[in-house]
């Protein structure tokens, strides 16, 4: 039989039962649409990700403490290591070395009372990070000199204390019951409840030390970023990064480095990595709900059969071959779920669509994005899977004795 | 009807099925011998048990012997295989059956259709079975469902499917056992006007007389021998 009229019967066929067929289909609609809506919001999120960390940078180096179990008392990163870093007869290759002291602290005014994470550091750090000004301007060189008490803060942070995020510069707020100038707003970026830029705070690195965190080493800092002169020289940034902590530590050529440096780059990796296992995750739990979608097409796919044996039969005494039965079972069940699939594919897209608009309202930086791979994937993949699953009912089917088949009652 | 004119078209020869039930071996047919020649009609009878069905199943290539020879229009169709039985049925037989056996969703029309669709040579289609539709006297209920004929007129468009495939032989299984006794009469008819006016060969397989009687020969089966034939 021409395959034109197979198809054509197989329509018809499935859509003389349009509830039963709809119900077979579910599940490979629900699949198929998890499929699609994840990868599309994993997409998302992982452009999101790479997004926020490439906005910092590929010449940047992190430089942290170390926190691995063989290094016994490792020596805190301080303000000399950060300067000895920026000395270039030390290190020709590294531009620049910005120390950062980070910390929770309590912002008051008024009854209004609320924690959030402030940045210390050198008037360049908005330059190495990418945060913007929306209003005001940043630290200055000065500022930093003379310990000022100014403060930069984030449109939210704004928000929640004067209740307006432009307008704010010039007024003045209590950090630990001491009075700061706000300077500046950094322009809002988005983010998410574990993760807010623009709820943070940026002040010199002098006056968060001698006023904000107090501690045990007064000189020491969370980490360093330090700057390669180019992309190209990453590595070399990094090798002379090594040899000017191990002597600013005074480690012994036996003792393991007690600092981790970590490049832009290897972040990147991390974060290209968490979000494929992510993805590879997600799509594994749509897989599964696929694989499930399945096994409900071949359950109906053998009642069909049984139901139709008498069909079976009389199509086999009229000359039907095996390979005609076979084909005709077989184009049903992958017509059904092709048919699922192109419902999973709208309701994946509506998936997406929906967790898109959630993001915007909330102002996370998420994009879901369905892309044409996916789409041509999830066809392909409902198909075989129809294909799949219908094979052993469509081969029962073609099996049986025309005989047999017609005479069952 | 004499041999020099025509060879017969049925050939059976010593033919023998033996089904296993479980641990016993029945033996359904017990060597028969069977001649039927183009453009006769005959009828098969015998009471349930008699191999009636058997014997049909083996003319109609549906099931295979156990041992002997069966010709069918020249051709030794007992040693072939599944597929190749199937394009005999399609090419040389055409089945009747008792219950209609109608694909519900399908039109008149497509139910006659359907042997074609199987066949090699699809073109056509549709003209070839509005000519067979008119021939059993549906011309007007051509793209009616099934549900919507009675059952002389169901049986009507199954003998238009019969018929579609231009076969060697039309086997009609208790044609008429679940038709009231007008509208078998009716299907009746139809079937010996063809053989009349079209010189088909019809095998009727039944257990009733008086449908029996209207054929030009009867062969009479019990305990799956044949034992007796008469001539009308």
């Amino acid at each position: 039989m021409p395959l034109l009229r197979v198809l054509k019967e197989a329509l018809t066929s499935v859509f003389s039962n349009k509830m039963r067929s709809f119900l077979t289909v579910l599940g490979i609609v629900i699949g198929v649409g998890a499929v699609i809506g994840l990868l599309a919001i994993g997409e998302g999120a992982s452009a999101s990700i790479l997004g926020q960390i490439e906005s910092i940078g590929t010449n940047s180096i992190y430089v942290m403490r170390s926190s691995r179990d063989d290094v016994s008392n490792p020596k805190p990163l301080t303000l000399t290591d950060a300067e000895a870093l920026s000395n270039r007869s030390r290190a020709p290759h590294i531009i620049r070395a910005t120390p950062v002291l980070t910390g929770q602290t309590t912002f008051s005014l008024g009854d209004i009372s609320l924690q959030t994470m402030v940045f210390g550091s050198y008037s360049d750090y908005a330059e190495i990070t990418g945060v913007e000004i929306a209003e005001g301007s940043y630290i200055n060189p000065s500022d930093v000199d003379s310990r000022a008490a100014v403060i930069v803060v984030g449109p939210d942070l704004a928000e929640e204390l004067f209740g307006r995020s432009t307008g704010v510069v010039g007024s003045m707020v209590r950090i630990n019951n001491f009075p700061y100038r706000v300077i500046g707003v950094t322009k809002a970026v988005g983010g998410n409840q574990f993760n807010n830029p623009d709820m943070q705070a940026y002040m010199p690195i002098t006056t968060i030390q001698y006023r904000v965190i107090r501690q045990a080493v007064p000189e020491a800092v969370n980490y360093i970023i330090v700057q390669a002169q180019d992309s190209q020289s990453i590595n070399l940034a990094i090798e002379e990064a090594q040899r000017v902590l191990r002597e600013t530590h005074r480690l012994t050529p036996r003792q393991p480095n007690d600092f981790n440096l970590t490049n832009q780059e290897d972040i990147l990796d991390i974060a290209n990595s968490i979000t494929s296992i992510l993805t590879i995750f997600l799509a594994g739990v749509a897989g599964i709900s696929l694989l499930v979608g399945g096994i409900g097409i071949m359950n109906i796919m053998l009642v069909t059969v049984t139901e139709r044996t008498n069909e079976i039969g009389l199509r086999k005494a009229l000359g039907a071959r095996k390979a005609d039965i076979m084909l005709q079972f077989l184009s049903e069940s992958a017509l059904l779920s092709l048919i699922g699939g192109i419902f999973g594919i709208i309701f994946g897209w509506l998936l997406a669509l929906v967790v898109g608009n959630i993001a915007k309202n909330t102002g996370t930086p998420l994009i879901p994005v369905v892309q044409l791979e996916a789409i041509l994937l999830a066809t392909v993949f409902s198909t075989l899977v129809g294909v799949f699953f219908g094979w052993y009912p469509a081969r029962h089917a073609a099996s049986l004795e025309p005989v047999d088949a017609l005479r069952y009652e | 009807m004499t041999e020099s004119n025509h060879h017969p078209v049925i050939k059976v020869r010593d033919l023998t099925k033996v089904y296993k039930l479980g641990e016993i071996d029945v033996h359904a047919l017990r060597g028969i011998d069977l001649d039927i020649y183009p453009g006769e009609m005959v009828a098969i009878m015998g009471q349930s048990g008699s191999g009636k069905s058997t014997l049909m199943n083996m003319i109609g290539c549906l099931d295979s012997p156990s041992e002997g020879e069966y010709y069918l229009d020249g051709e030794l169709v007992s040693d072939l295989v599944d597929d190749q039985l199937a394009i005999v049925r399609n090419r040389k037989i055409g089945f009747i059956f008792q219950k209609y056996n109608l694909l519900a969703r399908a039109s008149a029309i497509e139910n006659v259709e359907l042997p074609l669709r199987y066949s090699d040579d699809p073109t056509n289609m549709t003209e070839r079975s509005k000519e067979m539709l008119r021939l059993v006297g549906l011309g007007d209920r051509m793209d009616h469902k099934p549900n919507e004929l009675s059952g002389g007129q169901q049986q009507r468009v199954a003998v238009a499917r019969a018929l579609v495939n231009n076969p060697a032989i039309v086997l009609a299984d208790e044609p008429t056992g679940n038709l009231d006794s007008v509208s078998g009469q009716e299907v009746m008819d139809l079937l010996l006007k063809l053989h009349r006016e079209k010189q088909t060969t019809i095998v009727v397989v039944t257990h009733d007389k008086g449908i029996a009687s209207q054929a030009q020969r009867i062969i009479h089966l019990f305990d799956g021998k044949v034992v007796d034939e008469e001539v009308n």
